[in-house]
């Protein structure tokens, strides 16, 4: 059948997932049965470096970082998009450049409406 | 090469001109800022309008554009009219409802018109990469507008768990899209369509990412068993954005449904009618009985859109063009009966506070009788008792599963309308029979107030209009499976 033939293609990833997993497993798994197990209290308290842990793990963090991440990661992907665009700017010719700069020009819009929101400011 | 004349842009200008519109009123409600609602509201509206009026310009036309990933013909303009009319009558009903409510942020009609964007690309997708863009832009929004009362727990509780869910069923889709492609070797709905007849039996990857797309477009409509997100998110949404969702997306997401069974997959009828089957029977059953024991009214109408989408299910199941027909009146009739359902729910203050409880409608009847009229007659109307509207919807869809040789599923959808029929008699007992403790304000709000009468209104009236409707949409879904 055709579709085995296909699957068969995918034998190799099988085998590498199959021993990826192994590997994680043993690796867990030896170091439960081989390693020596005597814990103690300062054996299972979190360890920093040396101190005591200063503040909780799960504290609050401020919503500005998130907001400057996510509109760093638009405009990375503005530059990664236009770096493909330069280099094959032959091939596609007036209509590349041309869907390009929509492009640009729907960004240039979401970028005004966040500049003129106060998103770009920290206090 | 890719050249502008090969891209035929002319059946896309009612989208074009929409995403245009869409920016213009971002970029002058940030300068106008949140004093500007209004004047935003009325602008989307009127771009609704003229977006339709741009359509009726293409009601004849048959064509491809972008590459054939984008298709129009009389059925995806029928659906867009549609669409465009359930989201107009939402930016309306919002109006007021946000004022009172202090969510009136200029980005609210913003965000429900490039929702509205995306719900016709999906009517017009032919690609699945067209249909995954078109899906993503048409939910984005919506999870915003779910969370759009961020200080409410529940609000935003609705929109993340709108979004992670969602993101599953993007998942779901993406990988049935993916299979699909591996296993035809095209994303293209017409060549998948022709890959199909050249197989003697399709291969089992196709069947397998077939039910994959299934299973992501099930969640949009909310089909069981992918039905799970809709009474919360219903409940916690603010109601104004609660009834754009009842109303619209489920629209758009059957019309891509219709176009991806019939139109791509038109050739293995036998393998995606036994799913749709089951997601009718079980939709159906789910949504008469796990609405008997509900008490908030906006949990009540998510069961209650849940029984709704089985019952036009059993059209498409059908796969004939009476089944489409069916489906595509049916999605007509809901649409409107809910927006006459949400604007009552939006005129439901006490004390200038929103209330939402069916309790709250107590002795309705006693001190404002016409909005009791009113919500009696459309729940009459859902509940399909003739002659109102809902009664031909249901009527018609049964119909062509009983042509179709689908008789348990047509029974099921019986008995299930019967058991459905007494949660929304329970509520006109309550308006009708039960004393008022408290009541409700008169509130001006002449949009919602006005949307009220008139569903209920075409509601009795239906059976007067309804055959120049069923002369349009026949001749939609003819134009439709002709391609």
């Amino acid at each position: 059948m055709m579709d085995h033939a296909f699957l068969q293609d995918y034998l190799p990833i099988l085998i590498f997932l199959m021993i990826a997993g192994g590997m994680a497993v043993l690796a867990v798994l030896a170091s439960w049965l081989v390693g020596r197990q005597n814990p103690d209290p300062e054996k299972i308290s979190s360890y920093e470096c040396g101190f005591e842990p200063f503040a909780e793990t799960q504290g609050k963090f401020d919503v500005r970082f998130y907001l400057v991440a996510i509109l760093f990661i638009i405009f990375d992907l503005e530059i990664a998009f236009l770096f493909p665009w330069a280099v094959s700017l032959g091939y596609t010719g007036a209509f590349g450049f041309w869907s390009m700069v929509v492009f640009l020009g729907i960004l240039t819009v979401g970028f005004i409406y966040e500049w003129k929101k106060g998103a770009l400011e920290w206090e | 090469m890719v050249t502008f004349e090969s891209l035929n842009f002319s059946p896309a200008i009612p989208e074009i001109f929409l995403a245009v519109m869409g920016m213009i009123l971002l970029i002058f409600g940030v300068f106008r800022g949140d004093k500007g609602f209004r004047l935003v509201c009325w602008f989307t509206v009127f771009s609704f309008a003229l977006a339709a009026v741009l359509l009726l310009h293409l009601a004849d036309i048959s064509s491809l554009a972008f590459g054939g990933m984008f298709v129009t013909e009389s059925f995806a303009v029928v659906m867009k009219v549609i669409v465009l009319t359930g989201a107009s009558i939402a930016v309306l009903m919002s109006m007021q409802y946000a004022q009172r409510e202090k969510i009136a942020r200029f980005e609210y009609p913003v965000l429900m018109l490039f929702s509205t964007l995306g719900m016709m690309l999906m009517l017009s997708a032919n690609d699945l990469m067209a249909l995954y863009l078109a899906i993503e832009l048409q939910s984005l929004p919506l999870y915003v507008l779910a969370a759009l009362n961020r200080d409410n727990l529940k609000s935003s509780e609705a929109g993340v768990k709108y979004f992670t869910l969602g993101a599953l069923s993007s998942g779901l889709l993406l990988y049935g899209c993916s299979m699909v492609y591996g296993f035809s070797g095209t994303t293209n709905f017409n060549d998948i369509a022709i890959a199909l007849s050249a197989m003697e039996t399709p291969s089992a990857g196709l069947v397998t990412g077939l039910v994959f797309i299934l299973a992501g477009l099930a969640f949009k409509v909310s089909a069981v068993p992918f039905h799970m997100w809709t009474p919360d998110v219903y409940e916690g949404a603010p109601s104004s954005v609660t009834a754009f969702f009842a109303m619209v997306p489920k629209v758009a997401a059957m019309g891509l449904l219709v176009r991806v069974t019939m139109g791509a997959f038109g050739g293995i009828a036998e393998q995606w009618q036994q799913v749709l089957w089951l997601m009718a029977a079980a939709s159906a059953l789910l949504g008469a009985f796990a609405a008997l024991r509900q008490t908030n009214i906006k949990r009540l109408m998510a069961y209650s859109s849940i029984g709704h989408m089985g019952y036009a299910l059993i059209g498409l199941t059908a796969a004939s063009i009476d089944g489409v027909r069916g489906l595509m009146l049916y999605m007509t009739i809901y649409m409107f009966m809910s927006a006459g359902v949400f604007a009552v729910i939006l005129l439901m203050v006490r004390k200038g506070q929103q209330v939402e409880e069916i309790d709250d409608l107590a002795g309705l009847a006693k001190y404002n009788p016409v909005m009791a009229v009113c919500l009696a007659v459309l729940l009459f109307s859902m509940a399909g008792i003739p002659p109102l509207a809902g009664f031909f919807g249901k009527l018609f869809v049964f119909q062509a599963a009983i042509s179709g040789g689908f008789y348990w599923l047509a029974i099921i959808g019986v008995l299930s309308s019967v058991v459905a029929a007494y949660y929304y008699l329970r509520i006109i007992r309550i308006m009708y029979f039960d004393t008022a403790e408290n009541e409700l304000d008169r509130v001006e709000d002449t949009p919602s107030l006005f949307m009220m009468r008139g569903t209920a209104f075409l509601a009795v009236i239906f059976a007067l209009i309804i055959w120049p409707l069923f002369h349009v949409l026949h001749e939609a879904v003819e134009r439709l499976l002709a391609i």
